[in-house]
């Protein structure tokens, strides 16, 4: 058993439970002990000193890619983890687009132990809709849930048989789990590397229209409003989608969604020069599409913020821009960048980043956490939302490199993680 | 000069004027002008830009502009007096020599110039000089034709003191 | 007299200035194939490597007669489009080239943004011969200098491109570099092949090739490649040439005598019609004798150029 942990000064921000207050947090055997106000810790309790920073639930992202098995080369699940718990993640949700895929009781239990034997952040397997990903069969969602899975999904490429995807919303509901869409029409989208546009016509790039994911997006409302089961949008990136998911909560549906950090913070303008790391699916879309996502955050529409983090060996982003694979690295800029687009310039309160970035998450995914709840779990974020930095990729610990953001001066830093009552990070130790 | 054009050559025959661009050019015509006057013949003209031969084009900067070469007879077994305003270091000259290679064997070939200011960094000397100045090595010589310049004047720049010629 | 800069990578970005300054240097460099000895000394010693990694034969000959008329080494090249093969990356084989000391790289690549990719992480001299569908710089410039050869000035000239511009890298080339010449420029062709955002381009659009041939005092007609068919752009070639192809008959009702330009190889009878490609109004053959004068002058004022020069060429947001 570790030591007790007494964390003192620090801005409690909670909006599981209503709190925002300085106060103290005391965690004892991996549980929160008691939260707010002073609190004099038991004997032997390590103190740290938060004053001035925000004590937060720990944050979760619920879509990045760590690339194991298959691609160690470019991320492993412990290198992954790490690189959330240096972004104050304490939780990410790993996608099942691993090779082989993630679509079996074996693969996410091996992801699951992975993630364990590593000690940084919680890792919560997904697992793939069908078999293989190939749209066509059904996997085995109860087996992957008794294995740890806390999803479904085929991201990387959309469920297109709807058939399928009506039946997944159907069966899932057995284990209380989402069916978690990337939403593109595949036919639309063929051959696409950017938003279409101004930009991608003088580039002579194939562009991606809005419309190609548009069209997934009501497909999976209406599915999810026959079905009642429960759809979760990944990284839209259209305002026409923010305006669809509107509907379908007036309508009812049990639909949630979610935005990346870089569509609510870089344009299709980013690939001028032909940055393939501003190059990802969906791609960057334009200021209007920014506006509208940011707006669907502040009101409620989407519920969560997440990166896609999706790192890729060095060379292969190395390439002409349509060669170049989707993509880049998120977890250790997601919070610098939301704070740089969100919180400093209004448009979010502490309170609701927080809500997006922890305390959501885990409700939205039935995950322990995001909560600082006497006796939930002790994962905690500390962070500096006032502290600057540059964005130095050589400094990440993920294996990947390939950010917009490098050279790019953030605010908002994590200072510490604790996942469950234990210290895994440390900036500048 | 055309005078002397003449003399050297016991008359016309076979002659051909190439003014070297630009300036050159001008005064290869003006020579014409005088011979056709004092002779009644008109001497065929050509054009040579010799930048695409020049040997310093190696050199990092801006490109000197190309002008246009033209040649109206084929060389063989003309006598072409290579005209240009000034003879400075003769590499211009040389370049000259080169191109007209590239076009064909004339039977000879003659340099006239309006000035020579000395200073040859090659074994190349005028057949027709119309005045001969000593400029140093920081000196410089610019002539002026009307059709270019709108006025008709040889300038001597030399270091600090200056004069016309 | 205005730089290039290190590389032409587009005619995006360039000046009116830049512009006139190849084909005003390109106009002399024409005599220069009309000699016995077609040969000038400019480029002696220096080595061009002309990188296809897609099959032209037209660009690449042209190219070569250039480098060779300025007395260049010249290598040709080529290389299967690394895009899916398992072999050398463009990057890898652009460094290997350059470890054996060339002067400037020739470079097609079905990428757009290939050659812009090449030029910012070789020292060499590059010059785009077509990347993807962004752009093929010497095909605009040789319009260019085809236009002028014609109208003297294309300042108010109507210039309208016909075809399959959502493809097209000349037709990009052609639209940047006639808008800095001051032409006025239209598009015209089937909607499934213009780029959606064409109006941003600043260009008047057409539907129907009559209205097109009204307008223009020039047509540049480009290719239609076959395979726009098979992948669904259009129904059928024989529809495009009843609705689209520039005929006789069409031109006989223009209101002025129009010139037709066309980037080859053509298409006859489904772009453009024999009568047309042959008859009076065709300066097809005329770009291609000012194909290798431009392609000449620009050897002539990229050779040498270092990186270090202000390079407006690249610096104009691709």
């Amino acid at each position: 058993m570790t030591a007790p942990l007494l964390l003192t000064g620090g801005r409690l921000v909670d909006p599981s439970q209503g709190l925002d207050a300085v106060g103290d947090l005391l965690l004892v055997d991996g549980k929160v002990q008691s939260v707010g106000g002073r609190i004099t810790g038991p004997d032997g309790a390590t103190r740290i000193d938060c004053t001035g920073l925000v004590v937060a639930p720990g944050m979760i992202d619920v879509h990045v890619h760590l690339r194991e098995p298959g691609r160690e080369d470019v991320e492993t699940v412990a290198t992954g983890a790490h690189a959330a718990v240096a972004g104050g993640f304490t939780g990410v949700c790993a996608m099942p687009n691993t090779k082989p895929v993630t679509d079996n009781q074996a693969t996410v239990g091996f992801v699951k132990r992975q993630g364990e034997a590593a000690g940084f952040a919680r890792v919560y397997p997904y697992g793939a809709i069908s078999l293989g990903q190939q749209g066509e069969t059904l996997a085995e969602f109860g087996e992957m849930v008794a294995a740890g899975a806390v999803a479904v999904s085929d991201d990387g490429k959309p469920v297109e048989n709807s058939h399928l995807m009506r039946t997944a919303l159907e069966y899932a509901q057995t284990f209380g789990i989402p069916v978690v869409e990337h939403c593109e029409v595949m036919a639309l989208a063929h051959g696409g590397s950017m938003h279409e546009g101004s930009i991608s016509a003088r580039l002579g790039l194939k562009g991606i229209p809005g419309e190609a994911e548009e069209i997934d997006v009501i497909r999976c409302i209406l599915l999810a409003k026959l079905t009642g089961g429960h759809i979760h949008l990944c990284h839209l990136s259209t305002k026409g989608s923010v305006d669809l998911v509107r509907w379908g909560k007036d309508q009812g549906v049990r639909v949630t969604a979610e935005v990346c950090s870089h569509h609510i913070s870089l344009t299709h303008e980013a690939v001028e020069g032909y940055n393939t790391n501003a190059k990802m699916n969906p791609p960057l879309r334009t200021m209007r599409d920014v506006e509208a996502l940011q707006q669907g955050l502040k009101d409620g529409t989407i519920d969560l913020l997440v990166t896609d983090h999706a790192p890729h060996h060095y060379d292969e982003k190395e390439r002409e821009f349509a060669d170049a694979p989707n993509g880049i690295v998120g977890l250790e800029t997601a919070l610098g960048v939301n704070v740089t687009w969100l919180l400093e310039p209004g448009i979010l309160t502490l309170n609701d980043l927080v809500n997006r970035m922890a305390c959501l998450p885990a409700k939205v995914f039935g995950l322990p956490g995001g909560t600082l709840a006497k006796g939930s779990i002790a994962d905690v974020s500390v962070f500096d939302p006032t502290r600057e930095w540059t964005v130095d990729p050589s400094r990440f610990k993920s294996k990947g490199r390939n950010t917009p953001y490098g050279g790019r001066t953030l605010r908002g830093r994590a200072i510490r993680t604790i996942v469950g009552g234990r210290v895994v990070y440390e900036l500048g130790a | 000069m055309a005078d002397e054009i003449l003399e050297l050559n016991e008359g016309t025959e076979q002659l051909l004027l190439v003014g070297i661009q630009r300036r050159g050019v001008q005064i290869a015509d003006r020579i014409a002008d005088v011979i056709k006057e004092r002779e009644g013949v008109e001497i065929p003209r050509g054009a040579l830009d010799i930048t695409l031969y020049r040997d310093d084009l190696q050199s990092v900067g801006p490109r000197p502009v190309v002008g246009k070469t033209h040649l109206p007879v084929a060389l063989e077994g003309k006598v072409v007096v290579i005209v240009d305003d000034v003879l400075f270091t003769g590499r211009t000259i040389r370049a000259a020599l080169d191109e007209l290679a590239d076009f064909g064997r004339p039977a000879r070939i003659q340099l006239a110039v309006l000035i020579d200011r000395g200073g040859r960094e090659l074994p190349i000397h005028a057949d027709v000089i119309g005045k001969t100045l000593d400029v140093g090595a920081g000196g410089r010589v610019d002539v002026f034709v009307p059709a270019l310049d709108g006025r008709d004047e040889v300038v001597l720049i030399e270091g600090k003191r200056g004069g016309s010629a | 007299m205005t730089t290039l800069g290190k590389d032409l990578l587009g005619l995006r970005g360039l000046s009116r200035e830049q512009i006139t300054t190849i084909l005003d240097v390109a106009e002399p460099l024409k005599e220069i194939s009309e000699r016995t000895i077609k040969k000038v000394p400019t480029l002696r010693g220096m080595t061009v490597v002309n990188l296809f990694f897609e099959p032209s034969t037209r660009t690449r000959i042209s190219f070569e007669f250039a480098e060779k008329r300025m007395s260049a080494d010249t290598v040709n090249v080529a290389a299967a489009a690394s895009s899916i093969s398992k072999g050398e990356t463009l990057v890898d084989t652009a460094r290997n080239l350059e470890a054996m000391r060339i002067d400037m790289v020739v470079v097609r690549h079905p990428g757009s943004g290939a050659a812009r990719f090449l030029a910012e992480r070789i020292e060499s001299n590059v010059i785009n011969a077509g990347d993807g569908t962004h752009e093929h710089p010497t095909q605009g410039l040789l319009d260019l200098l085809t236009l002028r050869d014609r109208f003297g000035t294309l300042d108010g000239k109507r210039v309208c491109i016909v075809g399959d511009v959502l493809h097209s890298r000349v037709a990009r080339s052609n639209i940047w570099g006639l808008k800095a010449l001051g032409a006025e420029v239209a598009v015209c062709g089937p909607r499934s092949l213009l780029p959606g955002a064409i109006h941003e381009f600043g260009v008047e659009v057409f539907d129907r090739v009559e209205q097109a041939i009204e307008w223009a005092d020039a047509l540049n007609v480009l290719r239609l490649q076959l395979e726009r068919m098979e992948l669904g752009y259009i129904p059928s070639l024989r529809e495009y040439n009843r609705v689209f192809g520039v005929t006789r008959a069409r031109l006989d009702k223009a209101p002025r005598d129009l010139i037709i330009l066309h980037p080859g190889p053509m298409n006859r009878g489904v772009e453009i019609d024999s009568d047309v490609a042959d008859g009076p109004h065709s300066v097809i053959l005329q770009q291609v004798t000012n194909g290798v004068a431009v392609r000449m002058a620009v050897l002539y004022l990229l050779a040498g150029q270092k990186a270090s020069l202000a390079d407006a060429a690249k610096g104009g947001a691709a």
